[in-house]
């Protein structure tokens, strides 16, 4: 196996007392697609903002590319090549779509004042990428449609090179066609190389999209199979009771070790 | 403006509704604008003609100045999703400093002086202010109430200065930084100011539109720009004549711009600025737009919400300065309830309590009409406290219509 882009080992962490995360390890290969599924409160959304940034793990250790870092703020996470696209899509409603996708990164004229030029036009050259029809440029996201918001999102986390991106929920809120989009956009990035955590309640968003799939359920591993080896309704038996099924192959015993 | 539909195509309107979308104006101020017209217009007619004459309106824009400057700070604290209650008291107590400073500690007379006592007002405004704004960043004490304390706390200070008695005469370099009858800078540099400011809008609307269409962006209509142009550039020289109109008493000698006003409009210029072309501002916005999403970003929030209230605290000593000079006197009283004018001031101006909205622009001219409504009151000798009615009944009134506009806009 090559080394993996990034690697979660035994985290875990608490709030008060209790163990949101507990003793997990994750690995996302360039170009895979692991799908991290549990229900809501499994703790998958924890872990991913540990990876994101957003929260610090109580204990364990994360490496990127083979190298131990430490990620204590989203402005880290960035620096490593990880991007997130929230199920929120934490976009500032009151500014425009530039604005967003720039946002905390802003591209500065050589006085140090912010250069809107600059941002609008590689704004609109990411845009055309991710959707062509796409020309409200100088609205603020407010007034744009939920797919239109969420391409926003993605064309943030893509405007910076991502090695490694986050996409929590990516189609909670989107239509049959936009999910098609995102669909399609997962397989292009996968063919970049860059690894992808898609992170969902709901396995058939996922399923087809993943190379593996992880389970999570009370904040733990339930178990991470390969999803050419299992069925649908294998991993729906992990999810809902917390076992892995019996009859899984010998390798993906393995690869729970 | 905004006719755009949701499928992303931008229909075009034909006809008057047409031709204003050509101009791409802010419809929000153009409703301020002509609330504005309509009060100046009917206190006009009411007084007999006094209202609109160049010394009221000279007046007039000399009393708005202190509240103006303020106003442009409040923007950002309201935009950032918080309230700052004590602006009134902390000019007050630096009121009574800069006064103090000036009079009994530093030698009154010297050409340094009143540089010195106006540095440290707002050396001292700018501490004030950050202090309270590290309660409520970094020891999450809602701003509502850190400011109400320090509402009663600085009110408390300015009179704990010289307990309670008013100081003056001050230096008279000084004094006229509140305007007066020669604080104001006479024809001639009045003309420069003008014909700068057109020429400097002339530069940036040229520039600006050369860049966009180097880089392929759509522009607005020549034509529009023109009529936009001449537009402001008419109402400058119309600032200038009636400011020049204005002679000092018993004299044909133009009183031309007032300094206070001058002061104000540099701040509007400079926060402006702010606002427009720093990450602060924008971060500013972002962080009153989704203050989650400003933390997702890497933005510092406790850092960008103290400097907010630092820099509030430095123009409430500008504004300090501005009024002190104005009375030629430091009181203890200087500012009360100053801070329900600042805030209706920028709430008129479309501020949004919600956080996420307002302009500069908008709060001053919010400043403007609410100085407009009390002189026109004044004039047509409404009772005070008949006046407080109005004020308060016009202030919600506003803040409905504002809601009403916004809603039918979505």
């Amino acid at each position: 196996m090559t080394t993996p882009l990034v690697e979660m080992k035994n985290i875990s962490i608490h709030f008060g007392g209790i163990k949101a995360v507990d003793d997990v390890s994750i690995d996302l290969q360039p170009g895979e697609v692991v799908g991290l599924l549990g229900h809501n409160g499994a703790g998958k959304s924890t872990l991913i903002k540990i990876l994101s940034g957003a929260y610090r793990a109580t204990d364990g250790e994360i490496r990127v590319a083979g190298t131990p870092v430490t990620i204590d703020s989203p402005r880290d996470a960035r620096t490593h090549g990880i991007e997130t696209i929230y199920q929120t899509l934490a976009l500032a409603d009151n500014l425009d779509a530039a604005g967003n996708i720039f946002l905390g990164r802003e591209i500065m004229t050589p006085w140090g004042t912010l250069d809107d030029g600059a941002m609008e036009q590689a704004a609109r050259q990411v845009m055309k990428r991710l959707n062509p029809n796409f020309v409200r440029f100088k609205e603020p996201v407010r007034n744009l449609s939920g797919g239109q918001r969420q391409s926003v999102a993605i064309a943030r986390a893509l405007q910076f090179n991502a090695r490694i991106l986050i996409m929590d929920e990516p189609c909670a809120a989107l239509g049959p066609q936009e999910t098609r989009q995102v669909g399609d956009l997962v397989k292009r990035l996968k063919a970049e190389g860059i690894g992808i955590f898609l992170i969902s309640h709901d396995l058939h968003d996922v399923f087809d999209l993943s190379d593996r799939v992880t389970v999570m359920k009370n904040g733990r591993v339930v178990g991470t199979c390969t999803t050419d080896s299992v069925s649908k309704d294998d991993v729906l038996g992990m999810i809902i009771l917390g076992k892995l099924p019996s009859q899984l192959s010998s390798r993906d015993r393995e690869l729970l070790q | 403006m905004d006719t755009a539909s949701d499928t992303g195509l931008v229909v075009e309107r034909r006809g008057i509704g047409g031709f204003f979308d050509a101009l791409e104006l802010d419809t929000r101020l153009v409703a301020m604008l002509a609330a504005l017209a309509v009060i100046w217009v009917g206190f006009d007619v009411i007084t007999g003609g006094i209202f609109l004459t160049p010394r009221n309106l000279w007046n007039l824009s000399v009393q708005t100045s202190v509240v103006g400057i303020l106003a442009t700070g409040m923007v950002l604290v309201i935009v950032a999703r918080h309230i700052d209650l004590s602006v009134g008291s902390v000019l007050g107590f630096l009121s009574m400093v800069v006064a103090v400073l000036q009079v009994q500690y530093f030698p009154l007379g010297a050409s340094w002086n009143w540089i010195v006592t106006v540095l440290c007002g707002l050396a001292l405004g700018f501490c004030i202010g950050s202090f309270q704004g590290w309660w409520i960043a970094y020891r999450g004490v809602p701003a509502f109430i850190v400011t109400l304390g320090g509402l009663l706390v600085f009110r408390g200070l300015a009179w704990w200065v010289t307990y309670g008695t008013t100081v003056a005469p001050l230096d008279q370099t000084f004094q006229l930084l509140g305007g007066g009858i020669n604080g104001s800078i006479g024809a001639t540099w009045t003309w420069v100011v003008g014909l700068a400011g057109i020429a400097a809008m002339a530069f940036r609307t040229v520039t600006r539109r050369r860049r966009r269409a180097a880089m392929g962006f759509p522009v607005r209509a020549l034509w529009a720009e023109i009529v936009v142009f001449a537009v402001l550039a008419a109402a400058i020289v119309g600032f200038v004549l009636v400011m020049n109109a204005y002679t000092r008493p018993r004299t044909d000698q133009s009183q031309g711009i007032p300094i206070p006003v001058l002061i104000l409009i540099g701040v509007v210029l400079a926060m402006s600025w702010l606002v427009r072309s720093t990450r602060f501002g924008r971060y500013v916005w972002a962080i009153g737009g989704n203050p989650e999403a400003a933390l997702l970003a890497g933005i510092n929030v406790r850092r960008i919400t103290l400097f907010i209230f630092g820099l509030v605290g430095l123009l409430a000593g500008l504004a300090g300065s501005v009024q002190t000079a104005r009375l030629n006197a430091g009181a203890s009283s200087t500012g009360e309830l100053l801070e329900l004018s600042v805030i209706a001031a920028a709430v008129i101006g479309g501020t949004s309590l919600g956080g996420g909205a307002g302009t500069i622009s908008g709060a001053v001219l919010g400043a403007l009409i609410m100085q407009s409504l009390q002189s026109g009151m004044v004039l047509v000798a409404l009772p005070t406290p008949m006046q407080n009615i109005v004020i308060g009944a016009v202030l919600v009134v506003a803040v409905w219509l504002d809601n009403v506009y916004q809603r039918r806009r979505r």
